[in-house]
């Protein structure tokens, strides 16, 4: 083990240890009096992790007489390397922030005013609300007579920057309430990637993670602002960039990305489809691609059947009516056998390149400068650049995050990347990969844990109503292959999911009852009960009361004035968060009078991340703990604590009076107090009985070694089949791992696989299977992830621990799609198996130059009297603006906004336009503008710069503005939410929100209020 | 052995955690400021703030942008002017181990118009309340402790460095050779009198009116009251606007 900072403190036991520090030389000199007295020296210094970015930053915390001094970043944190953004390197004065909420508060109804109240007065009543509203509301059967014993005036939102174990905690009670309107921020920023990425390589996240970015020879940072954002991030582009990699940077504003970029390239929001869409015609038509690699690991030779086609912008299997396409009508060819019929000649004009090759046709360059707005030169540029990657000793990266999946076809633009990098043979390898940058530090984890209303935790479909029996639901999720030599992993499904529900119901799941399948709530199908639909039913007044958990919503949903009026219709609601912000406060919020909102608000105080332990998984999956440093600050509470007294509330309360279908919460196997530590041995799982597997005997009770141990007959629990594995009896708590021993060859890529734990198995690179050729010889031995040797696989853990191809017992290398091949062709979206370029719901055009078909055909629009959108083309509102955020603020800002030294260095709210623009609009930089919509409108201070410019669209100008969308009320003189002015369309896949591209007009302000 | 900083600024990002970190090892209060247009923010050093990342933006006659960053502070000069210039026995101190030069709470005593115009970088502060004389002192408190100054500590992207001047000067040098192929006019900012090296990619100016001295930096008293009046001051002064 390589000798570390930390491994000293491991050794010490508790994860932190005294500071005593050698002086540099004796005499101190003249200096002394203010070289002396280092305030850490003799402080406890304890292993924390940033709660911002999905970096997941370890930190150092230092305290002294249990206070917190100091706070930096942990030197031996293989992404860091000690280093913090300006959000980071605040956390001191977040932590002992006066703005803290400290203590329970109370809002009764009508009131003015706060009360503050004892957490014993707060936790019997929010106990007593939840029982109450779901008894009066609760639904055993649906409108079809069929069962589905589920609750829907009751909601939970938020909750992603919570723990991995708070997460598990935090599921089970929803599921037990029976609540179906279950969502968290993964949906409103990265929702998409999980069915884009799955579609393509069976998995939904980062296929690499950041140090790996180093690895590249071209880095495509495209629909992200990578160093503004996920700053470190940058560490390892920059790193690449010193190596020779050229950093190509695509976006429609120049930000501080761009500025350290070999190049910029601006496009107009909206347009990526059309942009990649070129570059795959480019590819396919000088023969950029790694051949040997498509042929034998992606689909481009199935052959796709003959219902299939595509004409003007619309695939084949379209009901108008349903606004839906009926996906059988893009299934793939099959043999008599069931196999998948293929053509490796590519000669078949059905077989998946000659398709794609036919759809791409149209995406010339002309067509596709004029819809992006990006010059045939710069298209290009870029063009040439990322392709010379698809040889097999180049490695080219694409990095995106908000840029694309927040828009209408937000799940379509991360599919395009997926086709580029499959065509490039650039997933698998070093330096390769579609590195999604997830949003907060455990929105990864929290996604896996799945606190949203689609998934049960570890990627199975929450049941519908459709199927009212295990079997009928493990058959219908259950994918089969007749092909012998694909893994198809999911196979596995129905052990992982019969351990998740032996984990929550414990021995009162039995094979007799299908382990409580019938507790778990089931859903309508084809029902949406994700952000945009609660908040419009909410609105409409069919959600009464629920608990909303460190999330914004009052600031952070597109069309906010809607969703604000929405909160006042709640007749009740439990938050719980670290400040006061838009969503807490929103009962006083500027024009409204307090005394017209009947809500009735319990604000429970939170801990903040250095008064907690657990942990948090960063974007590439790192498991990792985080040690609690200090006491809560006042009365805080963490929220694992909030959820296990609330659901034990609820419990109780059903033990003694009985109720709606008390059943799953009073046979739910739920901890009577909340430990991190316990809670993260819940998650790996358990043997419930003696069991003896292969030559291994495992004991009841014992931790269960890894998932593949994992049984659908009862004899194991897993409160999530993909982090089994990370705690073991052997090893222990292995996300507290600080090891930095690196094989040479692993060191070469900066894989680290001793710190801290990558799910699945301490896999660092995903899909690394497809990094060597049929024989397991790397396609790069410079730059070599696994390597067969010798009978094994060496390097990362390999992805499918099977022989290489093309020997016996050899298996295709992409273990999760069904057919052991990654997707060109992917049949199972919403809005086609090929993406194609459709306008935003509001664009500046009135012809789509691709097709008839102006927006995605089936993307999701919310009806209310206050949706409104413009026209094509809207004269009245004809600039493009485009939302996001910047390093100083997180998210909503509602955090950020109570850090001194974040808010001085990013004040106010603001719209960066071109000087083009400013001088139609007889603008000055720093004039005050009101920027409007046909929903709202916002006053923001006018940034005139060069970084933006207008764009050439379809032969006409289009301006566009950007605007972050952090700053709001509850801060005075910040200005107001920037989704004031945006609109409430999803995707159809997920229903992420199209909060990059709406219409907008802008004047100089005659009046300021805001700022 | 005197220390020196090497930042490279064409691997700054401006994430500004060199800002902020200075600000919270320092316990320096927040400055009330506004949006003016720009992200550049408070818009000058000031008592509270003596590290600030400052940002410029330019475009050439190709619509080329260039968007500089420059994470301005002192620059603990090998022969500070402001020490020569200080009439106070024991305000200004240049700490021979380290290179650091100290401003002490006897600052208060001295004349600021005095101080504040012999430094060519534009780099002390006056402090209102305490009438004390304030800049960066390079974390002296850490440095002295074998710990990085917190700006350096904070900055992941390499651009801040820290370490024996020998070593620094290397780097600078090796970096600079590298850079020269992307960037022709990338150069050191006064490397010879500085232990604050800055690498630039174009021309000074454009990252700070103050980024480079111009006049000669071995300045006697006498000459730095004179040079009050300077045309180099003056001519710097001009260019900040």
């Amino acid at each position: 083990m390589s000798i570390t900072r930390r491994t000293f403190i491991k050794a010490t036991g508790a994860g932190l240890a005294g500071l005593a520090l050698g002086r540099l030389g004796l005499d101190l000199g003249p200096v002394r009096a203010y070289a002396a007295g280092l305030k850490i020296e003799g402080a406890k210094e304890v292993i924390s992790i940033c709660p911002f970015c999905s970096c997941g930053c370890n930190t150092l915390v230092h305290v002294k007489d249990g206070k917190i001094i100091n706070i930096e970043g942990d030197p031996d944190f293989p992404i860091s390397g000690g280093g913090l953004c300006a959000k980071g390197a605040s956390l001191k004065s977040l932590h002992i922030s006066p703005e803290r909420l400290t203590k329970p508060l109370y809002r009764a109804p009508g009131s003015d005013k706060w009360e503050e109240k004892d957490w014993n007065w707060m936790m019997e009543r929010v106990a007593r609300r939840i029982k109450d509203q779901r008894d009066k509301d609760f639904l055993q059967k649906n409108a079809a007579g069929q069962t589905v014993n589920r609750v829907e005036t009751l909601f939970h939102l938020g909750s992603s920057q919570v723990s991995n174990e708070e997460a598990a905690v935090l599921h089970q009670m929803v599921r037990a309430f029976g609540i179906v309107h279950f969502d968290h921020q993964a949906r409103i920023c990265h929702s998409p990637s999980v069915p884009a990425l799955a579609e393509c390589f069976g998995r939904g996240a980062m296929t690499n993670h950041y140090n790996d970015i180093q690895n590249a020879d071209a880095i495509l940072i495209m629909g992200s602002n990578a160093a503004e954002h996920h700053p470190m991030t940058f560490k390892w582009a920059l790193k690449a960039q010193a190596r020779g990699a050229v950093i190509m940077h695509v976006d429609p504003k120049f930000s501080r990305t761009s500025a350290r970029s070999d190049f910029h390239v601006p496009i107009r929001s909206g347009t990526d489809i059309a942009f990649l869409g070129g570059m795959i015609k480019y590819i396919l038509e000088k023969k950029k691609y790694f051949a040997d690699y498509v042929l034998d690991y992606t689909n481009a030779s199935f052959l796709v059947g003959e219902k299939y086609s595509f004409k003007d912008g619309m695939f084949s299997g379209f009901d108008p009516e349903k606004k839906k396409y009926d996906k059988s009508a893009w299934a793939f060819e099959k043999d008599a056998d069931g196999k998948v019929k293929r053509d490796p000649t590519f000669k078949h004009p059905r077989c998946v390149m000659n398709l794609m090759k036919a759809h791409y046709s149209r995406y010339d360059l002309d067509r596709v400068s004029s819809v992006t707005g990006v010059s045939k030169q710069d298209l290009l540029r870029v063009y040439e650049a990322y392709t010379a990657t698809g040889r097999p000793d180049k490695a080219g990266t694409i990095v995106y995050a908000l840029g694309w999946t927040q828009h209408s076809v937000g799940v379509q633009n991360i599919r395009l990347s997926g086709l580029v990098q499959q065509l490039l043979g650039n997933i698998g390898i070093a330096g390769g990969g579609i590195n999604a940058l997830r949003g907060e530090p455990n929105v990864q984890g929290t996604t896996d844990h799945a606190l949203l209303y689609g998934y049960l935790p570890g990627y199975h479909s929450t049941p519908t109503a459709t199927y009212q029996t295990l079997d009928e639901y493990l058959k219908a999720y259950t994918p089969v292959t007749k092909d012998p030599m694909s893994v198809n992993w999911w196979s596995n499904r129905p052990k992982y999911v019969v351990s998740l529900l032996k984990a929550w119901y414990g021995d009162n799941a039995t094979k007799e009852n299908d382990y409580g399948y019938s507790w778990v709530p089931k859903m309508d199908p084809g029902v949406d009960y994700s952000h945009l639909y609660i908040f419009d039913r909410m609105y409409k007044g069919g959600i009464k009361g629920g608990l909303c958990f460190a999330h914004n919503p009052c600031q952070s949903i597109p069309n906010i004035h809607k969703v604000r009026k929405a909160w006042d219709k709640l007749d009740w609601v439990v938050i719980g968060d670290v400040f006061h912000n838009e969503t807490t406060d929103n009962w006083r919020r500027p024009g409204v009078d307090p005394k017209t909102v009947k809500t009735e608000v319990f604000l429970l105080p939170s801990v903040y991340r250095a008064e907690k332990d657990g942990t948090i998984s960063n974007s590439g999956r790192w498991h990792m703990w985080h040690y609690k440093a200090v006491e809560p600050l006042g009365q805080s509470r963490n929220m694992g604590e909030m959820f296990v007294e609330i659901m034990n509330r609820v419990r109780a309360l059903y033990a003694k009076e009985g109720g709606a279908f008390p059943e799953p919460i009073t046979k739910s196997d739920y901890p009577a107090k909340f430990d991190a530590e316990a809670e993260a041995r819940r998650i790996n799982g358990f043997f419930t009985r003696d069991v003896k597997v292969g030559d291994k005997e495992h004991k009841k009770g014992q931790l269960v070694p890894g998932f593949p141990s994992l049984k659908d007959d009862g004899s194991t629990t897993s409160l999530n089949w993909l982090y089994c594995g990370g705690y073991t009896e052997a090893e222990g708590n292995l996300s507290k791992r600080r090891d930095l021993t690196q094989t040479p060859m692993q060191a070469k890529i900066g894989l680290y696989p001793g710190f801290a734990w990558a799910w699945p198995m301490n896999r660092r690179v995903l899909y690394n299977r497809a990094s060597v050729d049929k024989n397991g010889t790397p396609f790069n031995p410079d730059r070599t992830v696994i390597v067969w040797q010798d009978g094994k696989w060496v390097g990362d853990v390999p992805d499918g621990g099977y022989p290489p191809m093309s020997m016996e017992g050899g298996k295709y290398p992409f273990i999760m799609t069904t057919e052991g091949h990654s997707q060109l062709f992917g049949p199972g979206r919403e809005d086609g198996p090929f993406p194609e370029h459709y306008e935003p719901a509001e664009t500046p055009l009135v012809v789509n130059p691709f097709s008839k078909q102006m927006h995605n055909p089936c993307m999701k629009v919310i009806q209310s009297d206050v949706d409104v959108l413009a026209k094509n083309g809207d004269p009245r509102f004809p600039i493009v603006l485009t939302t996001y955020s910047l390093t100083e603020h997180w998210c909503s800002g509602s955090e950020t906004r109570n850090s001194p030294p974040l808010l001085e260095a990013e004040p106010q709210q603001y719209v960066e336009m071109s000087p083009q623009l400013a001088q139609e609009k007889g603008l000055k930089n720093g004039d005050v503008v009101i920027v409007e919509s046909l929903r709202g409108k916002t006053e923001a201070v006018a940034m005139v710069t060069v970084r933006i410019k207008p764009f050439k669209v379809a032969g006409k100008t289009v301006h566009l503005v950007g605007m972050p969308f952090c700053f709001g009320w509850s801060k005075p003189k910040c200005g107001d939410s920037t989704n004031r002015v945006t609109v409430s369309i999803g995707d159809p896949n997920t229903t992420i929100p199209e909060y990059k591209a709406c219409l907008v007009n802008l004047r100089k302000a005659d009046k300021v209020t805001e700022l | 052995m005197p220390k020196a900083f090497f930042i490279d600024t064409t691997k700054c990002t401006a994430c500004r955690g060199c800002q902020v970190g200075c600000k919270e090892w320092k316990n320096l209060p927040a400055v009330p400021t506004k949006q003016t247009g720009t992200h550049q923010n408070p818009p000058d050093l000031n008592p509270f703030n003596l590290k600030l990342v400052r940002f410029s933006e330019h475009m050439d006659k190709n619509g080329v942008v260039s968007w500089y960053f420059f994470p301005d502070q002192c620059r603990h000069c090998l022969e500070a002017p402001c020490k020569q210039a200080s009439s106070v026995e024991g305000s200004i101190l240049h700490d021979e181990a380290t290179g650091a030069v100290i401003y002490t709470e006897k600052t208060a005593q001295e004349d600021f118009e005095v101080i504040h115009g012999a430094c060519p970088y534009d780099i002390p502060r006056l402090n209102p309340a305490t009438k004390q004389i304030v800049k960066c002192d390079m974390c002296i408190d850490r440095v002295r402790a074998n710990l990085l100054p917190m700006c350096v500590k904070s900055c992941a992207m390499g651009a801040m460095n820290f370490g024996e001047r020998a070593d620094m000067l290397k780097m600078a040098a090796d970096r600079l050779a590298s850079v020269r192929k992307r960037f022709p006019k990338a150069q050191l900012c006064n490397p010879d009198d500085v232990a604050v090296i800055f690498l630039v990619a174009d021309e000074p100016k454009k990252y700070h009116a103050f980024a480079v001295a111009e006049g000669p930096q071995l300045l006697t008293r006498k000459q730095v009251l004179a040079g009050l009046a300077s045309p180099l001051r003056r001519a710097a002064r001009t260019l900040r606007g």
